[in-house]
């Protein structure tokens, strides 16, 4: 856990935000994250950020799920507790195909799920710093890291230049650590603090 | 905008192609008659089988580019405008192989070739409980009225959408483009309501269903949709892809082509779907006349077939079809394509030739010798279809949807 110095600069339009990343890129700068109130089509490769591989999780968890139904099925109906039922034959492949269906689905989307939340550190008690409460409103807050080498100044300049309409340095933990979003202190009403 | 190439020119060697394959087609066309038609009642049978079941499937194939182009309409779906024109001109055989499979259908019925269809032998029928109650469908009357209405509307209603779509070829249409979107709706809606009341029910179960004539399935129709439609895809997929190879369609790019390749990937599961649905219930309930459809399908000569066919139409499309990657790759799609219609024509096979030639599979130089006639014919009208109008309704009000549309 360390804390780490950044720059931040809000956006109030998808327009301007787009080329501001990628002028903040081309120059140089490292962008820790931008965060938006709603998905942003695209702004992940104007970002730079590499394909999640999620989908490949998922298909791992779905082949998981099709294996753990089909294995656990014809062990128990074909040698654990062999049943005749309707005189078909014990292994009854086509009447368990709805449940091996079901099964790929339930895991793969449990699956997914829970990586997913894994990926972007989401559980309870689980707490990351929060830039701008308005980023979950109106506002699409880019957060730029500062090295020991980065002229705070330029950088502000430079955000205002390219269309920011609020530009503030913050020095925060950058990872998460244990606590709670109590009623005392919630993310929306948190005070920024300026460095 | 630089200009683009929108007007489609036939390269000869397309034209000797198509003509070549016409002729081979022809030359098994004639061959298979002069041995097969004149020959016993099962020989016969086999030869007008084979056509039966090429030209329903490719009209089906080809039908289904209308009413890609009818939902998407439906929808407002803007997105298949880059590459509109195609699904248009490849609907623009509807009313040649509609033609042909009228004439054969007529020609089975009239002539009275009920080793094709059993419910045409009166005196069988008479005898026959099942069959008496189905008379009021299966009849000779009943039988010519709704096919020749199924094709005349498919024709008419699929005609009246491509001149509309001709009007945005005019600047004319931006002035009054609400209107036209909804006389577009109109003339789409129409169109799918019909295309249910045929391929969505009636269609499959009057001409290929009815083969087995005490046979009975309420999900075949469906079935028989979700092969025409995953074919239809893979056809209109070919040839964006010829055509993109050729350098035309500029506007159409990898986001249009990931799209149809998930039409072709979504409804491949839906097949599967419905396979196993009608698979899955007749197997559980065990009944003897409802068995009988998979008795020799599964258990006789037409196993390897009947495996087959769910592995090139579920499995590969399943495994191959399911990365992003593999949608926006010109090669595999090409490949997937050609896989998807191919194997959904043998599906076409075993649905009517394992009902009528349940002893053995006759597949073999007939089979590919009228495919290829049917291929040549579609490859022959569908270019010349392309090339008659530009490949781009330049003043369609969602034109510029398409072309910025991205996934």
């Amino acid at each position: 856990m360390a804390k780490k110095k950044f720059v931040v600069g809000c956006f109030d339009d998808e327009a301007a935000l787009f080329p501001a990343v990628k002028k903040v890129r081309t120059v140089g700068y490292k962008i820790h994250d931008v965060y938006t109130p709603f998905a942003v089509h695209g702004l992940d490769h104007a970002m730079g950020l590499r394909e999640t591989s999620l989908h490949t999780a998922g298909f791992i968890y779905g082949i998981t799920g099709t294996t753990t139904a089909l294995s656990c099925i014809s062990w128990i109906l074909t040698s654990d507790w062999p049943l005749n039922i309707g005189g078909k034959p014990h292994f009854a492949l086509p009447a368990w195909i709805p449940i091996t269906f079901e099964l790929t689905v339930l895991f793969a989307a449990v699956g997914m799920v829970l990586t997913f939340c894994y990926l972007c550190q989401l559980a309870p008690f689980v707490k990351k710093h929060h830039f701008h409460p308005r980023a979950t409103d109106d506002l699409f807050v880019m957060v730029i890291e500062c090295t020991s080498k980065t002229n705070v100044d330029d950088l502000k300049g430079f955000l205002s230049n390219n269309g920011a309409v609020e530009v503030d340095v913050q020095v925060a933990e950058d990872g998460w650590w244990l606590g709670r979003y109590d009623k005392e202190e919630m993310p929306f009403e948190q005070k920024i603090v300026a460095a | 905008m630089s200009a683009i190439k929108e007007q489609f020119e036939i390269p000869s060697k397309m034209k000797t192609w198509s003509l070549a394959l016409i002729a081979i087609g022809v030359l098994a066309l004639i061959f298979g008659f002069v041995t097969k038609a004149r020959g016993t009642e099962e020989e016969q049978a086999v030869f007008i089988g084979t056509l039966m079941y090429n030209t329903i499937f490719w009209t089906l194939v080809c039908n289904a580019s209308m009413f890609f182009i009818c939902a998407t309409t439906l929808a407002m779906g803007g997105w298949p405008l880059a590459f509109r024109r195609v699904p248009e001109a490849i609907s623009a055989m509807v009313p040649i192989f509609g033609t042909i499979t009228a004439a054969i259908l007529l020609y089975v019925v009239f002539a009275d070739k009920h080793y094709i269809y059993h419910w045409l032998d009166t005196k069988a029928v008479a005898a026959d409980e099942v069959l008496k109650g189905k008379s009021g469908f299966l009849n000779v009357k009943f039988f010519t009225i709704w096919t020749l209405l199924t094709i005349g509307l498919w024709s008419l209603l699929g005609w009246r959408m491509r001149q509309l779509s001709l009007e945005a070829d005019d600047a004319t249409v931006k002035e009054n483009g609400s209107s036209y979107i909804w006389r577009n709706t109109v003339s789409a809606a129409l169109f799918i309501i019909w295309f249910a009341l045929t391929v969505g029910s009636t269609v499959p179960w009057l001409w290929l269903m009815s083969i087995d004539a005490h046979w009975y399935s309420t999900m075949y129709s469906w079935y028989t949709f979700a092969s025409s439609f995953v074919s239809g895809m893979s056809l209109i997929a070919l040839w964006v892809i010829y055509l993109k190879n050729k350098g035309y369609l500029e506007y159409a790019s990898n986001e249009h082509l990931h799209d149809i390749g998930k039409f072709m990937f979504a409804f491949s599961i839906f097949w599967t779907y419905l396979w196993f649905s009608q698979y899955m219930l007749i197997w559980y309930s065990n009944q003897p006349e409802e068995t009988i459809y998979f008795k020799h399908r599964v258990q006789g000569p037409y196993k390897g077939i009947f495996f087959l066919n769910l592995i090139i139409n579920f499995i590969c499309p399943l495994l191959i079809l399911m990365k992003r990657s593999a949608k926006r790759n010109y090669t595999l799609m090409t490949f997937m394509a050609v896989l998807i219609l191919f194997g959904h024509w043998l599906d076409f096979y075993q649905m009517v030739m394992g009902s009528i030639s349940k002893a053995e599979v006759t597949l073999g130089w007939l089979d590919f010798g009228i495919l290829s006639l049917f291929i040549g014919l579609m490859i022959y009208f569908v270019s010349r279809s392309l090339a008659s109008k530009p490949l781009v309704s330049k003043y369609h009000p969602f034109l510029k949807e398409s072309i910025i549309h991205h996934t």
